[in-house]
């Protein structure tokens, strides 16, 4: 019998599945991961501006981020990264001197009520990261406006951080300075760009580098875990239109390269606005989402009465992404506009 | 020849065909027993004309063509007709099959026979010899090639694309049959081009290819209004509707067939089979198979009468290796586990891919995170995403009215990409085969 030539049987453990039986290196865990990885400059960069306070804030809100997902999550969701990410984001966009327990309860915010509620991963509509940033926004609007000085001495405490719930804890001496933005929102100044390329201003403390976020965001665009039409798109729609209102008046309006690299927006269009789940799945829709950012974040920063727009500019955008994809589905191989209904086949 | 011609969207995964693309065509002996099921080609199965305990010469028929949308199927070795039954078919399911003892030291020469001189032939007596042979796509669809060569009147015939993408990572037929018999290859386009009546050829070839490329350049005849391109290396770039774009430009409508856009297109080795029947007479009964894959011992390129079982061509390759997973009829995209390894090699099976531990898809499925992937690549440009959310929940008819499930081609490029490893592909194949038993249970209410 020429099957006893095979010195196993190996029926037994044969796997039968359906075809393809090839599946591509990605994962879901490992995109995650490695932005969390590629999040590591930008983290080590927040430490060194703003010392010890960075890392207690960061690691405040990714505990309170994890322990929700931990404690209401799927069974094993923890491992997939994606808790982690909107606890460093969230985490980055805060001040230095931020109360490490509202840090807390903004991560825990953001994945209850921005990602679980919703059904967990690849279910939320909106930034979970953002939703928590949105609440602290609204129930602490001025411990979330303090920002600290980078000039201060390393090792000191950026704020108020070790306050406690419900009190008005004594804030140590701390020297304060207007973000950017805030500085030519009410006095009409503009920070000389090259601070704003290497972070040394005020600010959250993941947004401060521009460079850092840029290089990045563009390793996770090289890898094709984020669609770099996002950012692309942000940042041509913010030029373009920051470009025709500064010459319009240059005196009324911010230069175009200010609005690039200040506040929120390389972190916003690099890490908050490509965040998969919330952004288009087609990439004309991309495009598109990019675009209504963009215009958003000028829209705000110019006119309205906030300083900075990005976070709100996503979030608004994030609700049109059900219907951004609806609307630019590609056009079926085979299928011609001219056909009216596609024919019912047998 | 033109560079940069494919299609938009698709994947790319790793090709391993350097395991077998240098291994030489051989001939493989005869094993000792042979199974030969009715349905070996897409239409309606052929019809039994042997019965248990007859004797059969090599190449005699044993089945007959049922129908316009059938072919015939005959002996691959001579022996004795021993059981006809249900037997694992490589599609994965149980065909009726007959099996044949093949004679111990048989010189299984096969009886003689006329063979047609196709200079005299008209198209429709070369479409009938086709026929006669039971040829079928070689290519993995086993469709009946004679229905192809005989387009209704109002359907004007330009091109004959000759398919030799072969864009299934691992397999190396339809390579070794270029390097190998290009001559033969021209010979079989030249008859196809006379049943068609068509005043071009192109064979389409992708560039990972280089020696076949060559080999078809070189011999290519001079009076033959033919030529051979190079194509982009992607997946499915040997889908018929893919290799149209790609060569012509043109994009087969939703529903239709590719003559609807002047294009027939025949697989290299269907081609060659062809050929074979002008040369010597003798109608399909052998086929090139690549066995491959890391868990194979020694992979190749083995010429195999059909209705060789899987078990011997694995023993004849050297066996398997310990951490072997599955073991695939076809191409790892788009062929089916064998749960049993006597099932034989049908006239449609390419490839024989044995994949190990490290190779077989991992079982964790995350949720949809909506990365837009798959809709990259698609070559369909249809919508996986949608529909994988549609499947999941049985939502089968939504798929057709809101995602044109019809379209999809199974070609399993979505499940190749999805970092969920959501079997997308999988659950179509599902969806339709579900739709599919709904409709005949309606027909036959």
């Amino acid at each position: 019998m020429t099957d006893r030539n095979l010195q196993m049987d190996p029926e037994d453990r044969l796997l039968l599945t359906a075809s393809p039986h090839l599946k591509s290196p990605d994962s879901t865990p490992k995109i995650m991961w490695n932005v969390v990885g590629s999040l590591v400059p930008i983290i080590v960069v927040a430490v060194y501006y703003f010392g010890p306070s960075a890392i207690m804030v960061m690691l405040a809100s990714i505990l309170g981020a994890v322990g929700v997902e931990w404690l209401f999550g799927k069974k094993k969701s923890l491992w997939d990264g994606s808790a982690a990410i909107t606890g460093i984001l969230l985490g980055l966009c805060l001040p230095a001197g931020f109360p490490l327990w509202m840090a807390f309860v903004g991560g825990g915010f953001g994945i209850a009520f921005g990602k679980l509620v919703f059904g967990g991963l690849g279910q939320n509509p909106f930034n979970p990261a953002l939703v928590g940033r949105a609440f602290l926004q609204a129930a602490f609007p001025t411990a979330i406006t303090t920002w600290p000085s980078t000039a201060m001495e390393w090792g000191a405490w950026r704020g108020a951080n070790l306050s406690i719930p419900l009190l008005t804890g004594e804030a140590p001496d701390v020297i304060t300075s207007a973000t950017p933005l805030g500085l030519w929102k009410f006095e009409g100044q503009v920070t000389d760009l090259w601070h704003l390329v290497i972070g040394n201003t005020g600010g959250s403390l993941g947004e401060t580098a521009g460079i850092v976020i840029l290089i990045c965001g563009g390793y996770l665009a090289l890898r094709n875990y984020l669609n770099w039409r996002i950012p692309a798109g942000i940042f041509l729609t913010v030029f373009v239109f920051s470009e025709v209102l500064y010459l319009v008046n240059g005196e009324a309006f911010p230069p175009p390269f200010f609005m690039l690299f200040s506040g929120g927006l390389m972190l916003g269009a690099l890490y908050m606005a490509t965040d998969m789940v919330t952004s288009p799945v087609t990439n004309l829709g991309a495009w598109i989402f990019a675009a209504g950012i963009g215009v958003m974040v000028v829209l705000i920063r110019v006119w309205g009465g906030l300083p900075e727009g990005v976070m709100y500019a996503i979030l608004f955008m994030n609700a049109f992404v059900p219907f951004i994809n609806r609307a630019t589905q590609p056009r079926v191989f085979g299928h011609f506009p001219e056909e009216k209904v596609k024919e019912a086949r047998a | 020849m033109w560079d940069k011609l494919t299609f938009s969207h698709g994947v790319h995964p790793p090709e391993h065909k350097d395991l077998s693309s240098g291994v030489p065509i051989r001939r493989m002996p005869f094993p000792e027993e042979i199974v030969l099921p009715l349905r070996q080609h897409a239409g309606k199965p052929a019809k039994l004309l042997v019965r248990v305990g007859d004797r059969v010469e090599r190449g005699d028929k044993i089945a007959e063509a049922d129908g316009f949308v059938s072919v015939p199927i005959h002996a691959s070795a001579a022996g004795e007709v021993v059981g006809i039954g249900w037997w694992p078919h490589p599609d994965g399911s149980m065909a009726e099959a007959v099996r044949i003892k093949v004679e111990k030291f048989s010189p299984q020469i096969p009886r003689p026979r006329v063979i047609p001189r196709w200079e005299g032939l008209d198209p429709q007596q070369v479409v009938a010899a086709v026929q006669k042979g039971g040829v079928v796509g070689l290519g993995g669809a086993a469709f009946p090639t004679h229905v192809k060569l005989l387009p209704p009147k109002d359907t004007p015939i330009e091109t004959l694309l000759v398919n030799g993408a072969e864009c299934e990572p691992y397999l190396t037929t339809d390579h070794r049959t270029m390097v190998e018999y290009p001559e033969r290859v021209w010979f079989g386009v030249r008859i196809m081009m006379k049943a068609l009546g068509v005043e071009r050829a192109v064979v389409g070839i992708e560039k990972n290819k280089p020696d076949a490329i060559e080999a078809l350049a070189r011999t290519r005849p001079d009076d033959l209004n033919a030529e051979v391109i190079a194509l982009t290396v992607k997946y499915p770039q040997g889908a018929e509707k893919m290799l149209i774009k790609a060569v012509m430009g043109r994009e087969v409508p939703s529903g239709k067939l590719p003559m609807h856009v002047g294009a027939v297109v025949q697989n290299v080795g269907t081609i060659a089979c062809i050929a074979e029947i002008f040369e010597t007479g003798l109608p399909l009964i052998e086929r090139v198979v690549t066995v491959t894959g890391p868990g194979v011992n020694r992979p190749g390129n083995l010429l195999v009468p059909v209705g060789t079982k899987i078990r011997d061509i694995l023993a004849f390759s050297g066996g398997m290796k310990e951490n072997v997973t599955e073991v695939i009829s076809g191409g790892p995209m788009m062929g089916a586990a064998q749960p049993d390894l006597d099932a034989p090699v049908t006239k449609g099976v390419t490839g024989i891919v044995i994949l190990t531990d490290k190779e077989s898809r991992a079982r964790d499925v995350y949720p949809c995170i909506r990365c837009g992937h798959c809709l990259d690549a698609c070559p369909m440009f249809l919508n996986p995403s949608l529909m994988g959310s549609l499947a999941q929940t049985a939502r089968y008819q939504e798929m057709v009215d809101r995602a044109n499930l019809w379209d999809c081609m199974l070609c399993g490029a979505c499940s190749y990409v999805c970092p969920s490893n959501i079997p997308l592909s999988q659950m179509f194949g599902l969806a339709k085969y579900q739709l599919g038993r709904l409709r005949r249970k309606e027909s036959a209410a």
